[in-house]
């Protein structure tokens, strides 16, 4: 259980016009639902990034299972965009072929299973579904990628709270935990803070602080959303 | 489904107290069969991490025994199941007092007015409200 899936050392991303971040490093363990939080531009959709291999650091090293992160090991890595990640004109059904044929280590089984659960009308177009049925058929594609690292971008950015809570449960049911480590960001906090096992706190492209949930509750006596304030004010 | 977990206690830790209630009250039987940990994680809507750490926690008490390949179960153990029973109503109590304390009652009139409490549901003819 503790060794560690994804180490960032000293690393470095610069973006034009912005002064550069402070160096980045990180150890995350594998078999956890990690959280990443922050407010916007903190960062976190770039740290998901570096970690997917879409975009390389500028210094020091990014490294899935101890090796570079890149994109051509995306036999490893499941990552889903927070925009985008379904094509509009495929119908739910042909989402699930398209993946198979793409992705070698998709499991079809899990996702039909999935699919009923989440009730979604498998003939529709992913173009004409709502925006919460779009981001739990994203849930359902990225789940059912038997990879070791699953990357959920803003996985209840702009949802309901039903949507949101579906999608929680949706996790909670199906992720193959020890082997899958979900890697989320959000800004969901409270409603997120049952199902991590431990959180990343990042602003202006700095990582503030990383604790164990169990760890806040525990030796810091606050739950999550204190322990953001105090990381943040 | 999907109770909130309050203030700063490990969520974990919240939802063994749930089930030891809920054994205390008889809701589960000794031996009974206790949902299994992915279930147990839908059903209060926490990581399956948490819900494993639920179970780890309850065998460390000696409440709950797990045996391979069958599941979790509630001990039968008589024993264990009196001194919890004997256990939640020591820190409950102890709850109760320390907070009227807090409100300046003495002893007398905290043992007065649980007896006056304890009085008005007999001849009420309440018994609980569940």
């Amino acid at each position: 259980m503790n060794d560690i899936i994804v180490r960032l050392e000293q690393v470095v991303k610069r973006f034009s016009g912005r002064t550069a971040p402070a160096e980045i490093g990180l150890e995350l363990p594998r078999g956890e639902v990690i959280g990443v939080i922050g407010p916007n531009g903190a960062g976190k959709t770039t740290l998901l990034k570096l970690i997917a291999g879409l975009l390389y650091p500028d210094g020091g090293k990014v490294l899935v299972r101890g090796k570079p992160a890149a994109r051509r090991r995306s036999s490893e890595v499941a990552y889903m965009p927070e925009k985008g990640g379904l094509y509009p004109f495929f119908t739910v059904t042909e989402t699930v072929r398209y993946y198979r044929t793409v992705f070698a280590d998709f499991d079809e089984n899990k996702a039909r299973e999935m699919l009923d659960y989440m009730q979604l009308d498998q003939q529709q177009t992913a173009g004409d579904l709502s925006r919460g049925e779009r981001g739990r058929l994203k849930l359902v594609m990225a789940l059912s990628r038997q990879v070791p690292l699953v990357l959920l971008d803003e996985p209840l950015a702009g949802l309901d709270p039903m949507i949101r809570k579906s999608i929680l449960k949706g996790l909670i049911t199906f992720i193959d935990l020890p082997r899958q480590t979900v890697l989320l960001s959000t800004h969901e906090v409270e409603e997120v803070e049952p199902v991590l096992d431990r959180v990343v706190a990042l602003r202006g492209g700095k990582l503030v602080r990383a604790d164990v949930l169990e760890t806040i509750r525990c030796m810091h006596g606050e739950n999550l959303v204190d322990w953001m304030e105090e990381t943040f004010l | 489904m999907g109770e909130k977990f309050i203030g700063t206690a490990p969520i974990y830790y919240q939802i063994v107290e749930r089930i030891c209630s809920e054994i205390v009250r008889g809701g589960r039987k000794p031996g009974d069969k206790l949902p299994s940990v992915r279930e147990l994680a839908v059903r209060y809507e926490v990581n399956p991490n948490t819900a494993k750490r639920v179970y780890m926690e309850m065998e460390r008490m000696g409440i709950a025994e797990v045996r391979r390949g069958l599941g979790t179960f509630v001990t039968e153990d008589e024993k264990r199941l009196a001194e919890l029973r004997e256990r939640l109503q020591r820190e409950k109590v102890e709850t109760f007092i320390r907070e009227m304390e807090r409100m300046g009652f003495s002893p007398e009139e905290i043992s007065e007015g649980l007896n006056r409490a304890l009085q008005r549901r007999k001849t009420e003819g309440g018994t609980t409200n569940e």
